[in-house]
């Protein structure tokens, strides 16, 4: 026999073209769904949710119709569904998820208040067929530590037997009582737009009065919020404007805080910042963890937009679908195009190149919620809150872990954390010697206690391998283990990176498998540092290992 | 366009194009950057993910990926150092620490293990790996071992998440079926739906394959039998073409053994290093056990019949073997005897567009100088001949306007009765890369495709309503007011008569005709005629019609009246099936003239031959190959050579076709296989697959391209060329040719066409486009720049009426019937058919139809149905497609156990002499209930 003999394969059924066909059924399902719908690529992961939440999964089926319906390829359409943790992805002949999903939050926080114990006492005590039991990242409720979602209900300090119980009650997102429109107007609120749209407030003045302020980017960059106002500008239109409420860096909960009590201070921020930069539409892009805040931003979008206060850049709301990288600017601009949470390569800058391509201003809802106040009583009144002349304004602190009162804490730029743990939070818990803190939620570094009189603000934790990030401040006392912490957000950004660089993708598993190894190799820990911060593509991975620089720094008799 | 700038690399300054990046600069400078997920070829976006071409730029905190970076003014950037070094030699650690050694990995030879000794990667595994792969556990089932398609496995231990695999399927090909799956360690290259790779939509162009690094995607035929390993490894590579389609892609054969072991695309004008899967998994037909090796001769007693049916086993009942004196003075005797008894139109010729250049000059040549009669011809007559006919009369060039490749410069393209995907996969790929560029695209045909995912415009139509529709579109475009007043007084003539035409055909009156909206027809109309640079490029849907010369009249008028040709991103291109079809045509193997479309009915043309030949040739034009074998049934050809043709299969109304090739006084085929046509032969010259011949093919998109050898021939097969030559001596021609290139600059030096492109220009370059004006400048891929080939050098505009089909369906055949290819079966399937890899992913007959008929009628798919014509019947599998408009059905015609052609019409169109292949009324029954009907 002279020729090459044929492996063994699958062979195909000849009665059908190449690949899954598109079932006329499913294709139906599938339009009665998505009804009046705009089918455009970037309203797909908007789809998946319609699928997700009306058949409580991705059904192989229905994908394929659905990526029929968008004209993209089925690869298209399940590297979207993938990528995402909220999707579950069902394939013929396959189980799909129980009706209901309990998400018990085991990032940091929750650990420390015992959510491993939850989780395996919660397996052995549901019906698996009823009830799926996800151990989930951050889920932005750490000062209620333990927490978890029952669905969309939310439980804080919960334990084992309560949500083993809670399996049989609501499963639906409760909506706090928050500062709506007419009570927002009633306290005098839009009444800033109102002055930068008729010009009353100029644009330049307005880029003035935000630089002077010393307003820095409150996601996590610090960047400063008039400066990044006045070179937005200077790109060619047609502009766009993003607003990033993938709030997930575990310890973080303080926009939620925001948008569960005053929406409306975000969105007058970003209706004034959108006419002084020139955006002709303001995207926000929120975590699907937040689902009343979703529902906020739903009906306020809705009341604004009928009140005529968004004529000049129309707002819409874009849901994540459970992935902290799209916390990251450029990756969720990647998401809300409707693709996988791929961190660009910078540059471009997105402020140049960013979503469809366009020149594109992008804000953090803490950062705008400040904007209206800002320009409503000057540089002067904000700049001067800090703690003192070196920090300007006033900053959320979301404080977590070891302290007595933990929450949203409104204190001065530049506090030291002593005095924000000693004045704002009642101290250390009952039985707990303060040990160490994160000051920047899982990637800023965990730092000594001995470090606590640092004034908490950009610039003051680089120079030690560390940054103050979303200020999400985590406090761990003598009865916690750096090196378990550290393991703990080893595993996060494990979880969370998207996979696209080596040293990331690879880097999170191996530093995760060398912190649960016997015998702690630290200078191979310390090599394998070096590439991820030197040669990660964003942030994530540039930064992930921080703790574990300083686990081996400040705690080496934890590795011993 | 690009601004330079100017920065310093490595403490040298140095200046890059606007375009060029870090490592692209670097390499220029000499300074070897490792780089995995960049692949260093034309088509390939650099992605920047891996991480191994790190350099450090002045200044910035982090390093840069050099293959995405690009360097601005007064950049200073080290490629080199500490930093840098341990940086990439981190990443490929790492990488390596999750795949298999290099001693186990599927490819030891893979481009990864080159690049991780210049990153200076020595034994070291000192990270614990995470991955199956690493700790050698990998579940046979698993999504990391993936065995399930015919050519390709997929061992995903040795993936490295690079996405090169990603970008070749979804860039650089646009077949989209791999993405890259979920996120973080579990990130690695998925099909459709995260499906086995043989149960999806790939449609195997192999492109990954190509472009994967380390051997997580491989060729099969490389691998051992668990598909894990390699065990394979080519002694030399050839440059060579592909033997299959039109488009004419270059590659480079791996043998060893004298076997080929794996195809690869090499950077060739048409296809820019890619192939598809007749290309790249469909060559060892070449090999296969069913070649001819030795001579044969009908056993005297063994009567033809018009009704045989052989396999390869049967040959010994059926021919003897004989030795090669023998075989050729039988065959050249036979056909003597009936040229000293009948004269010489009782002889005909049935040259190949699969063969050479070369073999078609001399195989025309032999028939005209030795039988002094023009009937000589081959498949184009099946495929293009109203193209051409309608080409020449128009523009007066059959040849295509400009090459595929204009796609890149166009802004709308139009794509009608073709489906690249299938028929032209390469081709397909500059159109879908342009729609994916946002650039319009057009696409009509009465079947719905791929393709039509991509496009602008998706334009399904009633079968058989062309010119309805085409002529609905010059309504709108004249009476708009959108035609190109001062490019029609400049360069085309019948502009009145074509205006008052179409007057009538509004598209409110087409709309019923062809049913197609008359908002659409509007919509399309107006972007063809207002786009900055429009294309049109047409295939057989267009041609094999009793109006397929009418239909491409539309097409040319379509084009000349809006000026859309003879500039960058314009034209007319009528795709070219076989890989010499173009060659074939232009190197006269047509009935009415001599090579570069020379008349033979004009006396000083002939003259000229006639001088070189030695003898007085025949002033009038010969039949075509429908026509021959009319006269073959009326008795009046006796004598016919066929070289590397199948009308057996080929031909419309196959009954007729083969009681004619049976009636035959001397049949001498000569092939590789034995054909359908075979079976009915008195002498069988075995003789060269492409793969073992040397020569030259001209593609669709008139590059002329050079081949040698890559294999020996099996057994005692010989040259074909020589064949010819040895028959032409043997009736007393006296030629003589030393070497193949003797042959191709006797016939270069009758056609103007190949005008300074010599034999040693070809081996030079490879390939070079015709005309050239010069010996050392490229050839004009564009033509018609300033008017037409014509005596007045102007364009001709004829209007077409409307003409309906030949046979139209009524009650008793209430079906419209189609016939074509399928993307895995070349043409009659001799080739493919017996390869191994395609005929795995089609194995067998199938008819398609709409499910919502399938139901309809009661059928089920997967079930046995007959299909019915006038002219016969055939058995076959019931597929449903949801290409197939209703009303339809489609049936490829490779397939030897149920020919389409027993079924298809052979009325002509009465230009091109094409037949109406498209369009016959039929009927579809249960397999069960026709058996009970006939007996």
């Amino acid at each position: 026999m002279d020729q090459i003999a044929p492996k063994s394969y699958k062979k195909r059924d000849p009665s059908l073209p190449k690949g899954r066909q598109v079932d006329d059924g499913a294709l139906q399902e599938v339009k009665n769904l998505l009804k009046d719908m705009d089918i455009r690529r970037d309203m797909l992961i908007e789809a998946l949710h319609l699928l997700q939440d009306g058949f409580g999964a991705l059904h192989a089926r229905h994908l394929a119709a659905l990526a029929e319906v968008f004209k993209l390829a089925q690869a298209e359409v399940y590297e979207v569904a993938s990528f995402y943790h909220h999707f579950d992805i069902v394939k013929e002949g396959d189980e799909a998820p129980a009706p209901l999903t309990i998400r018990v939050c085991d990032s940091l926080s929750c650990a420390m208040a015992g959510a491993e114990d939850i989780i395996a006492k919660l397996k052995g005590n549901v019906d698996p067929s009823k009830v799926r039991i996800q151990p989930v990242p951050c889920i932005g409720r750490c000062a209620g530590a333990p927490a978890a979602n029952v669905g969309k209900f939310a439980m804080e300090n919960t334990n084992a037997e309560e949500l083993a119980a809670a399996v049989d009650g609501p499963s639906e997102a409760v909506i706090p009582d928050y500062e709506n429109l007419d009570a927002y107007k009633a306290n005098g609120g839009y009444q800033v737009l109102t002055k930068v749209l008729s010009g009353e407030i100029s644009a330049d003045a307005a880029v003035a009065v935000m630089s002077d302020a010393g307003l820095r980017g409150l996601g996590g960059a610090g960047f400063p919020a008039g400066r990044k106002w006045g070179f937005v500008r200077g790109y060619e239109g047609p502009r766009l404007m993003t607003i990033n409420g993938d709030e997930g860096e575990p310890g973080t909960f303080k926009d939620r805080w925001w948008l569960e009590s005053k929406p409306h201070r975000m969105i007058e921020g970003a209706l004034i910042a959108a006419h002084v930069v020139g955006c002709e539409k303001i995207y926000l892009y929120m975590r699907d963890e937040y689902p009343a805040v979703i529902e906020i931003l739903k009906r306020e979008f809705a009341a604004v937009t009928k009140a005529g206060l968004a004529d000049h850049a129309p707002l819409e709301l874009r849901r994540g679908a459970g992935a902290y990288i799209c916390g990251e600017e450029s990756a969720m601009i990647e998401s809300i195009e409707g693709k996988r949470g791929l961190p660009r390569h910078r540059p471009p800058y997105i402020a140049e190149v960013g979503l469809f391509g366009r020149p594109t201003l992008n804000h953090n809802i803490e950062t705008l919620s400040w904007v209206p106040d800002i320009l409503e009583n000057g540089a002067e009144w904000f700049a001067s809150q800090g703690y003192n002349e070196k920090h300007n304004g006033v900053r959320s602190y979301s404080v977590s872990g070891r302290v007595k009162e933990p929450g949203v804490k409104i204190a001065p730029a530049g506090i030291p954390l002593q005095e924000l743990i000693d004045d704002y939070c009642g101290g250390m818990a009952d039985g707990h010697t303060f040990k160490a803190f994160l000051p920047g939620g899982a990637s800023g570094g965990i730092l000594p206690a001995s470090m606590a009189h640092m004034a908490m603000d950009f610039g003051t934790f680089e120079p030690h391998g560390g940054f103050i990030g979303s200020h999400a401040v985590v406090i761990l006392s003598d009865q916690d283990s750096v090196k378990d912490a550290a393991l703990n957000l080893m595993q996060f950004f494990k979880h969370e990176s998207c996979g696209q660089c080596t040293p990331c993708r690879a880097g999170t598993d191996k530093m995760v498998k060398l912190l649960e190894a016997d015998n702690h190799d630290t200078p191979l820990m310390e090599e394998l540092m070096l590439v991820m911060r030197d040669s990660s593509i964003c942030g994530l991975g540039q930064a992930a290992a921080n703790s574990v620089n300083h686990l081996i720094k400040h705690f080496p008799e934890e590795l011993s | 366009m690009s601004n330079s700038v100017t920065f310093t690399l490595d403490g040298k300054e140095v200046t890059a194009s606007g375009d060029e990046t870090i490592w692209q600069v670097a390499k220029r400078e000499g300074t070897s950057i490792p780089h995995l997920c960049w692949k260093d070829a034309p088509g390939y976006r650099a992605d920047g993910n891996c991480r191994a071409c790190m350099v450090e730029v002045e200044g910035e905190r982090v390093l840069a990926a050099s293959c995405v970076r690009k360097p601005t003014d007064g950049m200073n950037v080290t490629t080199a150092g500490e930093r840098v070094e341990s940086n990439r030699k981190l990443v490929f650690e790492l990488l390596a620490s999750d795949m298999p050694t290099r001693d186990q990995s599927p490819d030891p030879e893979a481009p990864f293990w080159d690049q991780a000794e210049l990153a200076k990667l020595g034994d070291d595994r000192r990270f614990p790996g995470g991955r199956p792969g690493a700790k050698k556990e990998i579940p046979v089932d698993s999504i990391f071992h993936d065995a399930s398609h015919p050519s390709i496995a997929v061992n995903l231990d040795a993936c490295i998440s690079c996405g090169l695999c990603d970008r070749a399927c979804r860039e650089v090909q646009v077949n989209d079926v791999i993405g890259m799956g979920s996120r973080g360690m579990n990130a690695v290259p998925i099909f459709d739906l995260g499906d086995p790779m043989g149960l999806s939509t790939c449609v195997a162009c192999g492109e990954c394959v190509q472009a994967c690094p380390t051997g997580a995607l491989m060729e099969k035929t490389l691998l051992n039998d668990n598909a894990t390993k390699r065990e394979n490894y080519a002694e030399k590579k050839i440059a060579s073409v592909c033997p299959f389609c039109g488009v004419g892609c270059q590659t480079e054969v791996s043998v060893k053994d004298n076997k080929i072991i794996k195809v690869d695309g090499l950077q060739g004008p048409a296809n820019r290093g890619k192939l598809c899967v007749k290309g790249r998994f469909g060559f060892d037909y070449v090999m296969s056990p069913e070649r001819l090796t030795k001579p044969l001769i009908r056993r005297e007693d063994v009567p033809k019949d018009a009704h045989a049916k052989m396999t390869f086993g049967d040959i010994d009942s059926v021919f003897r073997e004989a030795t090669w004196e023998e075989a050729l003075a039988k065959a050249a005797e036979g056909l003597k005897t009936v040229l000293d008894n009948s004269g010489g139109q009782a002889l005909a010729g049935f040259g190949s567009a699969k063969g050479t250049n070369e073999e078609a000059y001399l195989f025309q040549k032999f028939i005209r100088q030795g039988f002094g009669t023009n009937n000589v011809d081959h498949c184009t007559r099946l495929c293009h001949a109203s193209s051409v006919a309608a080409l020449m009369e128009g523009v007066g060039s059959g040849a295509v306007s400009a090459p595929f490749t204009a796609a890149d410069d166009s802004d709308c393209i139009i794509i009608i009765g073709a489906r690249p995907e299938q028929n032209h996969p390469v081709a397909a790929t500059y159109f879908k890369q342009a729609a994916k560029r946002g650039v319009k695209l057009i696409v009509m045909d009465p079947r719905k495709q791929g393709i039509m995912r991509l496009a602008s415009h998706p334009t399904v139509f009633k079968p058989g309503t062309d010119v309805a529709l085409l002529n609905a579109m010059l309504n709108v475009i004249i009476e708009e007011g959108l035609h190109d007043e001062q490019y029609i007084q400049a360069h085309v003539d019948g502009f009145a008569a074509l205006k008052e035409k179409v007057k009538d055909f509004t598209p409110e009156a087409m709309e019923a005709v062809c049913g197609v909206s008359a908002d659409h027809i509007r919509d399309i109309a107006r972007t063809y005629a207002t786009a900055e640079r429009a294309i049109i490029f047409w295939g057989m849907g267009i041609s094999q019609h009793v109006h397929g010369t009418d239909n491409s009249r539309c097409l040319i008028a379509l084009s000349l009246v809006t000026g859309q040709v003879g500039r960058a991103g314009t034209g007319l291109h009528p795709l070219r099936g076989q890989n010499n079809v173009q060659g074939a045509s232009d190197s006269g193997l047509i009935p009415m003239v001599y090579p570069n479309y020379q008349s033979v009915e004009d006396a000083d043309i002939r003259k000229n031959y006639e001088d070189q030949w030695g003898r007085a040739l025949d002033p009038a034009r010969g039949l075509t190959v429908v026509e021959i074998m009319d006269a073959v049934t009326r008795g009046e050809i006796k004598g016919m050579y066929v070289m590397g043709e199948n009308p057996a299969m080929s031909d419309p109304d196959q009954n007729h076709v083969r009681e004619a090739l049976a009636k035959l006084e001397h049949l001498v085929v000569q092939d590789i296989f034995l054909t359908e046509t075979a079976w009915h032969a008195d002498v069988i010259l075995p003789a060269s697959a492409q793969a073992e011949k040397p020569g030259t093919y001209t593609n669709s998109n008139r590059q002329v391209q050079i081949t040698s050898p890559v294999i020996d021939m099996p057994g005692d097969a010989r040259q074909d060329w020589e064949l010819i030559v040895e028959l032409a001596n043997r009736v007393g021609l006296n030629w003589k040719y030393d070497h193949i290139s003797d042959v191709y600059g006797e016939m270069a030096s009758n056609m103007r066409s190949l005008d300074n492109i010599s034999w040693e220009r070809l081996e030079r370059e490879r390939a070079v486009c015709y005309p050239a004006k010069t010996e050392d400048s490229p050839g004009d891929e564009i033509i018609f720049y300033n008017g037409f080939p014509t005596k007045d050098g102007r364009g001709k505009l004829v209007p077409a009426d409307l003409v309906p089909p030949d046979e139209l369906p009524d009650d008793d055949f209430p079906m419209v019937l189609t016939t074509g290819r399928m993307l895995e079966h070349w043409h009659t399937g001799a080739m493919t058919r017996r390869a191994t890899a395609l005929d795995a992913q089609e194995p067998e007959p199938i008819v398609s139809m709409h499910p919502k008929d399938i139901g309809r009628m009661g059928f089920e798919r997967g079930e046995k149905v007959v299909v019915e014509t006038r002219r016969g019947s055939i058995t076959l599998t019931l597929r449903a497609d949801r290409d197939v408009t209703q009303g339809m059905l489609f049936i490829p015609f490779c397939f030897v156990e149920a020919p389409a052609n027993f079924l298809t019409n052979p009325q002509l169109d009465p230009f091109g002499k094409i037949p109406e292949f498209k369009f016959s009324a039929a009927r579809i029954l249960k397999a069960d209930s026709q058996v009970e009907a006939a007996e």
